[in-house]
């Protein structure tokens, strides 16, 4: 077979736009280039607001990982400011965050990563009552059984026979690559639709903390809700039970239908437990203080480093050592194309020099072809997400986690070297979503059990006031997202945002080629003994690249330290 | 409920017809539908009307643009409520293209969209979320090698009408606050020849959108809009209007600070920076997440992100109203600030300050009935 080069944009049921170039040779993928494909310029618009005003703005760079940026930003503030917020208020964060993973990772596994494994048409010719006794000896999850397994195939029956398929028109059906049996992809489909439903339910909590989700409220120093169990518009003993029971089901849910059904499925796709696996380093900021931010030890997810796939060691991380590298990107450095910067250092001004809209060539024949920058750490390559953390836990010794990679790997009945695949990061993804469904009802009990013994405190305020903030301030909020790693970086000048800069996790591992030539993790995974069958239905790729749970809209980011102006702007008084 | 039809829409089935086959009850239907009349202001009397033209509209194609945006707007929709029907209502329509949900990629997606459009021309219906951005040669978003300016004129050139969701769509939205380095703009900026309706919010509630829907199935046209293009069934009301802490607001109550006494004991979030006089939004009155809370419920002043160039004109955000940059409404609001600083004659203060702010122009909605049929005795349009 020649040599065939291929363009897939836009890549789908990802956030953002994204576009793959590739070249494949006898059925593998020789080269792969990922573009990023749009540029906001958010960081730049954060300049001379008012710092408390930051989380909001930042909290918009992404709707899918809503609140990630949003806790970095007020954490990245109250380091500048030194402001310590009350206990209460950290678990409160925790518990926010922690539902956030646990609901957006559920979303990524059925909505937007199932259907690379799961053939919906296939579903068609199950036996519902094989596909119910198969369920029924994974899962004691109560919708397993033949009735409702079923009803679920009839639907999908007439869904296929109506000839109008939505949003499963376009899709790689009968592809053979896919490989479940009919009956697991019924009961996949059955659950794709229970967890559209459960979703919507769990996330709730975010309302009742934050007002609002997508893009709940948050606060510098604290969290507004205000606790008063004599109050019914506050937070008081029917919030208590109503988040008692999301909890509740959450972890029901993680425990019965996706922690079983991700194990079951990857019995099916062994094979790509030695697929993509690319970037041999991983970075781990850590995440889930357990007391105060500052302390890193009470970090449930530890921070840490793994070098070329080494789980003997754990290598320290410093922030310092991160720069950010535009060789292949449409900006310009005033050193120079072939510097890195550190984050405070960091420059921003676009410049593109790609082919001219629309696109009918290959953006991967010219030097720059993306607005992703090439952050490196120590001048590698890094890959962060959910398998950067459960490495660095499994490392560290981390208890539950060693526990669960250790029962998982047993039932699947291979060893620890297939972590690093594609099948890796989509089984890593589905282990921290189980320790932390099991972890949320501790951070409940810490809330109601400070409430118990009377500290109802959510909020710092003496130094809410700008009058009581030094002249110049700066500080920096790491926040270990569903995604992965993400720094934010704020320098504070007479009470205004002099400069925002953020690292964040898709730029990792969606970042284009660097100045030695080292490829992003996507790009090197998807080089990395990765099968492509037919260049016309890229079916194989969409596996690896979901794998990473792609965001590109966090990912593309920009601030001009030295306050210019990207181009002449009109400011508006 | 944007998931794939459960009980999926046969070719020339009504929804009627639907319906009994995927065995909802009749008595179930109907109340959703006095339910949806009410959001939609034309009065639960009305809700036999929305039920026969409803039970009679086949499935439309909608297809929905994600150009510079985050994705919130999809997510907000995706907790929509009303779980059973909820679902059927997105059954009503055949999403055709979504970014965020579709199966396929790259060419395959490419081309069902053309196929949607070309099958449906002139009668789809487009959805858009994310701003256009319209520097350096509308060179910042690119998607499927065209750009997000291609790409809308494009899709809008054969809809019936276009649903600009969220704020980005609606004027620009956070990338195109100042700076705006990208040039971002709203679809009205670029679209002049279709009906345009505005969800607005960053994001919406999706509950806005879902009813926004049945009102163009029910009555074939989009409902009424104020001068912003938003629909009066939910953005008719000021926030301020409907408030939960507006008594304590009217009684001179204010929380001074965050959790101080009284925010424990729920008082009015004006001095630590509410923007509830200012902005028209459904909050109040849908609330957010299957009706579970919404931002001032939850302790947290309004950021106004139903009202057009928010991030500029509703900043700072815990600003008091008359200190913020952009709140031009009358002079007179400048003497808010002062009457509340006198902190012992608060409740006379607040009483003058709910003066002021009566004198607002408010918005109320002025509806456009659709003919009357016999089976509806009030309505109260
Ligand atoms: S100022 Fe805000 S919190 Fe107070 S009554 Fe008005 S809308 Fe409600």
């Amino acid at each position: 077979m020649a040599k065939t080069k291929l363009v897939v944009d836009p890549i789908t049921r990802i956030e953002g736009h994204l576009r793959i170039e590739a070249q494949s040779e006898n059925g593998k993928i020789s080269q792969a280039w990922a573009s990023a494909t749009q540029f906001r310029g958010i960081e730049l618009v954060l300049q001379g607001r008012d710092p408390r005003d930051a989380w909001a703005f930042t909290q918009r760079i992404c709707g899918v990982c809503t609140t990630v940026h949003a806790i970095a930003s007020v954490r990245a503030v109250e380091d500048a400011l030194n402001i310590r917020i009350p206990p209460n208020a950290n678990t409160i964060r925790n518990l926010v965050h922690g539902m956030q993973y646990i609901q957006d990772h559920v979303i990524h596994f059925y909505h937007l990563h199932a259907l690379d494994w799961v053939d919906v048409v296939s579903a068609l010719s199950a036996d519902p009552a094989k596909a119910a006794a198969i369920g029924k000896s994974i899962s004691p999850w109560p919708n397993n059984d033949e009735a409702h397994l079923r009803a679920v195939q009839l639907r999908v029956k007439k869904f296929v026979g109506s000839g109008q398929l939505g949003i499963f028109a376009g899709g790689y059906w009968g592809h053979p690559a896919y490989k479940l049996p009919p009956e697991v992809n019924l009961l996949a489909v059955s659950h794709y639709l229970e967890a559209l439903d459960w979703q919507r339910d769990v996330i709730r909590l975010h309302a009742i903390f934050g007002g609002k989700n997508p893009h709940p409220n948050f606060l510098v120093g604290g969290m507004a809700s205000a606790i008063n169990l004599s109050q019914a518009t506050t937070f008081n003993a029917e919030r208590i039970a109503d988040i008692n029971g999301m909890i509740k089901r959450a972890r029901e849910f993680v425990e019965q239908v996706y922690w079983p059904d991700l194990v079951a499925i990857a019995g099916f796709y062994k094979d790509w437990g030695a697929i993509g696996g690319g970037v041999p380093n991983f970075l781990a900021c850590g995440e889930f203080p357990e007391s105060d931010v500052r302390d890193l030890k009470s970090l449930y997810f530890p921070r840490g480093i793994i070098l070329n796939k080494d789980l003997s060691h754990v290598v320290e991380y410093d922030q310092k050592k991160v720069k950010e590298y535009i060789h292949s990107s449409w900006y310009d450095y005033g050193k120079g194309a072939e510097e890195g910067l550190h984050p405070y250092e960091g420059e921003t001004t676009p410049h593109y020099t790609g082919p001219k809209a629309p696109w009918t060539g290959y953006l991967q024949d010219e030097k720059k072809y993306s607005w992703m920058k090439s952050p490196r750490y120590e001048d590698k390559s890094m890959q962060v997400g959910p398998l950067a953390r459960m490495l660095v836990a499994y490392a560290s010794g981390h208890k539950d986690a060693k526990e669960l990679i250790g029962e998982a790997l047993k039932k699947l009945n291979v060893g620890p070297e297939v972590l690093f695949s594609t099948l890796g990061r989509t089984a890593a993804r589905g282990v921290e979503t189980v320790l932390l469904a099991r972890k949320m009802e501790g951070w409940m009990g810490d809330l109601t059990g400070r409430i118990k013994n009377g500290d109802t405190a959510t909020f710092t305020k003496d130094k809410w006031e700008p009058s009581s903030w030094p002249k110049k301030a700066e500080g920096y909020g790491y926040l270990d997202a569903p995604r992965g790693a993400l720094g934010h970086w704020v320098q504070i000048e007479d009470e205004k945002i002099a400069r925002y800069q953020a690292v964040v996790p898709s730029t990792w591992n969606a970042s284009p080629r660097d100045a030695r030539g080292q490829p992003g993790a996507y790009e090197a995974a998807l080089a990395d003994n990765h099968p492509l069958v037919d260049p016309e239905k890229p079916l194989e790729i969409l596996r690896t690249i979901h794998s990473f749970d792609p965001c590109l809209a966090c990912g593309v980011h920009v601030l001009d330290a030295e306050g210019n102006e990207l181009s002449s702007v009109e400011v508006n008084t | 409920m944007i998931s794939p039809s459960a009980y999926p829409w046969a070719e020339g089935e009504t929804l009627g017809q639907h319906l009994d086959e995927r065995g909802i009850p009749r008595r179930d239907f109907l109340e959703y539908c006095g339910k949806m009349a009410v959001i939609l202001g034309i009065g639960s009397a009305a809700a036999p009307r929305v039920a026969k033209a409803l039970e009679s509209v086949k499935r439309p194609s909608v297809v929905w643009l994600q150009l510079q945006e985050c994705t919130g707007c999809v997510e907000s929709v995706l907790r929509t409520e009303n779980p059973s029907i909820g679902d059927l209502l997105l059954d009503v329509i055949s999403l055709d293209y979504n970014h965020t949900l579709m199966a396929g990629a790259g060419k395959a997606v490419e081309k069902a969209k053309t196929d949607a459009m070309a099958a449906n021309k002139g009668k789809y219906l487009l959805v858009v979320s994310g701003s256009i951005p319209t520097k350096e040669n509308d060179i910042y978003t690119m998607i499927g090698g065209k750009t997000a300016r291609m790409q809308l004129e494009e899709a809008a050139e054969g809809c019936a009408a276009i649903i600009a969701l969220g704020a980005c769509a609606h004027w620009g939205g956070v990338q195109g606050a100042r700076p705006n380095p990208t040039g971002a703009v709203g679809v009205r900026d670029i679209i002049k020849n279709k009906p345009i309706l505005v969800v607005a919010g960053c994001p919406p509630i999706g509950d806005t959108v879902t009813a926004t829907v049945v009102h163009f199935l029910t009555f074939g046209a989009l409902p009424e809009m104020d001068r912003e293009g938003r629909p009066l069934f939910a953005y008719g009301e000021r926030i301020h209007d409907q408030c939960q802490r507006r008594a304590h607001f009217d009684a001179g109550q204010f929380v001074e600070t965050f959790d101080d006494k009284g925010a424990r004991e729920g008082w009015c979030l004006y001095q630590v920076g509410c923007k509830g006089p200012a902005t028209f939004s459904p909050c109040p009155i849908f609330k957010w997440n299957t009706r579970t809370s919404w931002p001032i419920e939850a302790g947290h002043p309004c950021i106004g992100c139903t009202e057009p160039y928010f991030w500029d004109t509703m900043t700072p955000f815990y600003g008091r109203l008359p200190d913020v940059a952009g709140f031009g409404i009358e002079k007179r609001v400048d003497t808010i600030g002062a009457s509340l600083a006198i902190g012992a004659a608060a409740g006379v203060a607040a009483h003058a300050t709910m003066t002021v702010l009566h004198q607002m122009k408010r918005r109320k909605a002025t509806r456009q009935v659709p003919e009357a049929t016999e089976d509806e005795g009030a309505n109260n349009g």
